[in-house]
């Protein structure tokens, strides 16, 4: 059942959920910053509007950089900036930054472990009719193995809101995914987070035998998950782990001593995300059968969300069909 | 920037010839490096540290300092050996270079080592800082200059034109670029590996003011930083003409000693001409 004591939304299962993107948790999350930090500052590759730094743009001007279609000076710009005393913002789509800038991140950004908090826009299949190409499914494998650099996943718009202040307060590089269509926004003010500390959403009084790690929109799938395989008698525990990096080592493998078997969930590659983050762990302090739920090394199409997700495997269905099959491997 | 007197030009000459020694001393004991630019460049490091720079060795992290940011980052040894010779850190350290644990890394890194602005060898990188160093003066209402070293083969980046657009846009007049023409590069001639020119309209295309000087004149180069300083409209960059290899026969104007290694008898005859040349190297008109 919900872990109630986290104050979810109240409409979490219903119909009538507030569906809102994460990348207007983002923006809402700069505006906050905007008044209560002088040294927070906003660049932008073309992509103002649609990464939803054009509020705080509106709203400071004189701490707002239109770099251009350059994304690789964006993130030059950006490491002078922070070597000056600046805490800046860099915001596009993840398959330019860090897909097209990454070696500029890996050496002025990461390297100097630079001040610098790079937003990666429009990651997984919920971009949706755009297509393969503006699709990332490769960036949090890019940012995690690049040492000094943070990676967090927000859940929904309220936890995007909150990973963007906390950005702040994490001293060097952090990278922040965040994703263009509308999901539930299921935690509320309350709920908290706390950068690297994954947060069990889903439990049950009786022994479970299966935990899902999940980060990103798409944990709400694991969550409707966990909902249906009780009805069926199956106890899990969902486990919201939205820092791949520092990952919270302590609760992963508590978990998976508790649980036995392990099935992940990401809208990323199965290679190099945060399965292949959980994995390494777990193989080296904790093994156990895992599913890894996720696009299975293929780019995306072009097709509306909901649909792109069934067809790869990232829905509903695809989740308990991964924890049916590791629960069979762990007896 | 007070102005150049006979006898300053004189010890910064000196200077130069001193980095220059300091730069193959390098290398060897490196066994390995990039001789010929970090050898043309030498009078424009003397001219930048010990005249240009509004900078305090002791204080390396000074907010009010002038900024100076090394792109080409490859030719770090010349900067290390002024950093060393200004007081930064001892002068006995630069034999480490290259060597495991040394604070002075084969490119530069800006946490290991004070008066280092900026981590540098992947090219087309520093100028973009260098605007957000400039970006961030403005912001605070800080009066210092950053400068940005480029070398001329670095212009193949495209990353470099993102940044001389950018900072056309912003007509930031509080930066200034130079460019070290000296027309080789890691393959061969920079006119054959990818033709640079017109390199001066280009830049006066993207709304710079541009100024070319001798970059062994050490006169005729910070005359050209002062004019820079003067434009108030604009960013400006310095197309300085060097020789690579300057001072050391054998390697003038000759590409493949861009990252070539001496013998321990090339050096021998580098060093030695180096000293017959101390104070008088010649000023070209």
């Amino acid at each position: 059942m919900l872990n109630q004591e986290l104050k979810f939304s109240e409409k979490i299962f219903s119909d009538e959920i507030r569906q809102e993107p994460t990348r207007d948790g983002f923006g809402k999350g700069l505006l906050a910053l905007g008044e209560e930090n002088a040294d927070v500052v906003v660049l932008s590759a073309d992509v103002a509007a649609s990464t939803r730094c054009h509020w705080f743009a509106e709203k400071f001007p004189e701490r707002f950089f239109q770099i251009g279609i350059a994304e690789q000076n964006l993130a030059a710009v950006a490491a002078g900036l922070a070597v000056s005393g600046k805490i800046p913002f860099i915001s596009t789509y993840a398959v330019f930054s860090p897909g097209r800038n990454w070696e500029q991140i890996r050496t002025m950004v990461a390297y100097d472990d630079s001040n610098v908090k790079i937003a990666g826009h429009h990651t997984g299949l919920l971009t949706g009719p755009d297509g393969g190409t503006h699709q990332a499914l490769e960036d949090i494998a890019l940012m995690r193995i690049m040492p000094n650099m943070k990676v967090i996943v927000p859940c929904d718009a309220i936890e995007a809101e909150k990973a963007t202040i906390a950005a702040v307060k994490i001293s060097g590089s952090v990278y922040i995914r965040l994703a263009r269509e509308k999901t539930p926004v299921f935690t509320g003010k309350e709920t908290p987070f706390i950068p690297s500390k994954a947060e069990i959403f889903w439990s049950s009084s009786a022994k479970p035998q299966v935990v899902i790690i999940a980060c990103g929109p798409i944990l709400y799938n694991a969550l409707l998950a966990a909902e249906e395989l009780e009805k069926e008698g199956l106890v899990t525990v969902v486990l919201n782990n939205h820092t791949i990096k520092p990952l919270d080592e302590n609760k992963i493998i508590e978990m998976a001593k508790k649980c036995g078997a392990v099935v992940t969930v990401e809208e990323h590659n199965v290679l190099g995300g945060l399965g292949s983050a959980v994995a390494e762990l777990l193989a080296k302090k904790y093994p156990v059968p895992m599913e890894f739920v996720g696009t299975q090394d293929v780019f995306g199409e072009s097709g509306k969300p909901e649909e792109l997700w069934k067809k790869y495997g990232l829905g509903v269905k695809d989740i308990k069909e991964a924890v049916k099959r590791v629960l069979k491997r762990s007896k | 920037m007070e102005s150049l007197h006979e006898n300053k030009v004189k010890l910064l000459e000196e200077i130069a010839g001193q980095l220059r020694q300091d730069v193959i001393e390098m290398i060897i004991e490196a066994g390995s490096g990039h001789p010929a630019s970090a050898l043309g460049t030498a009078e424009i490091f003397a001219a930048f540290y010990f005249h240009i720079l509004n900078h305090d060795p002791k204080k390396p992290d000074w907010p009010d300092r002038d900024r100076f940011v090394l792109s080409c980052g490859h030719i770090c040894p010349v900067l290390y050996a002024a950093l060393a010779r200004a007081g930064y850190f001892p002068v006995d350290e630069l034999k480490t270079l290259r060597k495991l644990g040394s604070r002075l890394q084969g490119h530069p890194y800006r946490k290991s080592l004070p008066g280092i602005e900026t981590s540098s060898g992947p090219l087309g990188e520093g100028l973009g800082q260098a605007i957000g160093m400039a970006l961030a003066a403005k912001l605070d209402g800080k009066k210092y200059h950053t400068y940005c070293i480029m070398s001329d083969g670095e212009q193949d980046c495209g990353s470099v034109w993102e940044a001389v657009m950018l900072a056309g846009k912003f007509r930031l007049s509080n930066l200034t670029a130079f460019i070290d023409r000296n027309n080789i590069q890691s393959d061969g001639f920079t006119e054959d590996i990818m033709p640079l020119e017109s390199l001066r309209e280009k830049y006066e295309s993207f709304n710079w003011h541009v100024l070319e000087a001798d970059g062994h004149n050490v006169e005729e180069f910070v005359d050209a930083i002062s004019e820079a300083r003067a434009i108030y409209e604009k960013p400006t960059v310095i197309i300085a003409h060097t020789i690579p290899g300057k001072g050391v026969d054998f390697m003038e104007q000759d590409y493949t000693w861009h990252a070539g290694m001496m013998n321990k008898e090339q050096a021998k005859k580098a060093l030695e001409e180096l000293k017959t040349l101390q104070g008088k190297i010649e000023i070209s008109d």
